[in-house]
């Protein structure tokens, strides 16, 4: 059913945690029909120097936002608001098509949190 | 790496007794039990055999049982053999809220061929009312059918009661007794019931191998239409190798039903016990009127599919009620009718034990459950609690 790059970042997920002192917090998704994803990324000189992910869904929902983080770190504000869904799947090997649009919202939780970071700076 | 099957409910191995038993039907004895030379004799024997087996399980008469492919087909024949056969007396149904797919879908199917459906709620343990069933009689009602136990939670309903009701109306009543024949003792005879349906592979039998009990006198109309087998009730050359099955399977849960239950019922104790000591960690259905070998429980903070994937990963293997474990992607119809909010059915654990089941399974799933929890609560923003949680609207678009 899931790719072994998805299992891997599954049962490995990388950058789980909190972020007290984040620069950018995002949340995506609803408890009531599937997962939620939370993103907290630290930013210095419109680069992603740090990024964590607390994650409530399945297997994929957790995957996706493990790779975000992976995809996300090092990367500048700019480029990381190009990671769309479909740059996530690929990475992880494909998703089942089922889960391709209610489990895959790792961009859309970093896109809110670049967008939280961008409003507290005011720009 | 050790694997415990933990998922009884979805299926079971075949008993190699009846492993042994079918051999034979598929090369030696392989004719047509409706031929008339002597492998097709010594098949038809077979047949009736089984039949008689099967129908003593649920002491009935072995006329009373029509073989069929699965338990879903046999749920579809009931209700769309029962509505088309009694159409002229009346066209309401009753059914329960906590039906197997195999009934709710036909149920609708019917609603929209003209049929009116009553669907009766159930507790917060997910029990029917026989009280409910009662008022939801009208002067049209032709049908009832109620699910003996759930699969999902495990609860037995009162079926003896709502039949009483049915036959003091003289209404037919179905029963769906496919998680429960075969692992707890079901009389057609005291439970009042007209037709029910069950499925070989619950009690280590083959898959593919259902049977509908259709009491004496019951008028019903095919499902499928075609040659005279099963006294032209349901066309099809018999699957002869899977009905041996399911006939030497049910001699042998006639036999060790008792002692089946036996094993289970104290392991499955001690999976509650232990489970119900994790913070947020709760029960599901009823906490004695349920099947054996079932332990179900809702889990807060985190998604069953996640809970199944780190749990097949540590070689348990279980089921889920969640909307992410399920292909439609919806919270299970069952555990919103008991109650149980969107947000918490997406944590449903659903562990069913058998005849193979050991105590050192217990200790090492005891061990090992509530660390897949604490893993999982780890990446889960709600591990302290539901606040910031969104409003309980959906807005992901599927």
């Amino acid at each position: 059913m899931y790719s072994e790059k998805v299992m891997d970042h599954f049962t490995n997920p990388r950058n789980v945690g909190e972020m007290p002192d984040a620069d950018g917090v995002g949340t995506e998704g609803n408890p009531v029909c599937g997962d939620v994803m939370k993103i907290f990324i630290k930013v210095k000189d419109d680069r992603i120097t740090d990024v964590k992910f607390q994650t409530f869904g399945c297997g994929a929902a957790i995957a996706v936002s493990s790779m975000v983080t992976e995809m996300a770190k090092g990367m500048t504000l700019d480029e990381a608001m190009k990671i769309t869904k479909s740059s996530l799947a690929d990475a992880l090997d494909g998703l089942p098509p089922q889960k391709m649009h209610c489990s895959n919202l790792g961009a859309d939780a970093l896109h809110k949190a670049i967008e939280d970071y961008r409003k507290k700076q005011g720009k | 790496m050790k694997t415990i099957y933990m998922d009884h409910v979805a299926t079971n191995p075949l008993h190699p007794e009846v492993l042994d038993a079918m051999m034979p039907y598929f090369r030696e004895i392989f004719g047509n039990p409706q031929s008339i030379y002597e492998p097709g004799i010594r098949a038809k024997e077979a047949v009736e055999n089984a039949r008689a087996s099967t129908a003593a399980l649920i002491n009935a008469k072995p006329k009373e049982i029509i073989f069929t492919s699965s338990g879903a087909e046999a749920n579809n024949f009931a209700l769309k053999g029962i509505a088309y056969a009694s159409r002229n007396k009346g066209t309401h149904i009753i059914v329960s809220k906590i039906e197997h797919h195999s009934v709710l879908n036909p149920a609708r199917f019917l609603e929209k061929s003209g049929f009116a459906v009553t669907y009766v709620p159930v507790d917060k343990y997910g029990t029917v009312d026989p009280d409910d069933v009662k008022k939801a009689i009208t002067k049209e009602t032709i049908l009832i059918s109620v699910i003996h136990a759930s699969p999902e939670i495990g609860t037995i309903q009162p079926v003896d009661e709502i039949g009483r009701i049915a036959a003091e109306k003289g209404i037919v009543f179905h029963v769906d007794a496919v998680a429960s024949a075969g692992n707890i003792p079901v009389d057609v005879r005291s439970l009042n019931v007209d037709l029910l349906t069950f499925a070989a592979h619950q009690f280590y039998g083959p898959k593919g191998a259902g049977a509908l009990y259709v009491k004496e006198g019951t008028r019903i109309v095919p499902l499928i239409y075609g040659g005279i087998q099963e006294g032209g009730r349901r066309a099809g050359t018999e699957n002869v190798p899977a009905i041996v099955g399911m006939g030497k399977a049910a001699e042998i849960a006639k036999r060790d039903m008792q002692k089946r239950i036996e094993h289970v019922t104290p392991l499955r104790d001690r999976i509650i016990d232990s489970a119900l000591k994790i913070d947020k960690v709760t029960l599901t259905g009823h906490p004695e009127r349920r099947l054996p070998g079932h332990a179900s429980f809702v889990v807060e903070y985190i998604e069953g599919e996640a809970m199944l994937l780190l749990l097949a990963g540590k070689g348990i293997y279980s089921a889920s009620g969640s909307a992410c474990s399920s292909k439609a992607l919806k919270a299970s119809p069952v555990l919103i009718s008991i109650g149980i909010p969107a947000h918490l059915a997406q944590g449903s654990v659903v562990f069913t034990l058998g005849e193979g089941t050991t105590g050192e399974d217990i200790d090492y799933f005891n061990e090992t459950f509530p660390q897949v929890i604490g893993r999982l609560r780890e990446i889960s923003p709600y591990a302290k609690g539901w606040e910031g949680a969104e409003d309980p609207t959906c807005t992901v678009k599927k």
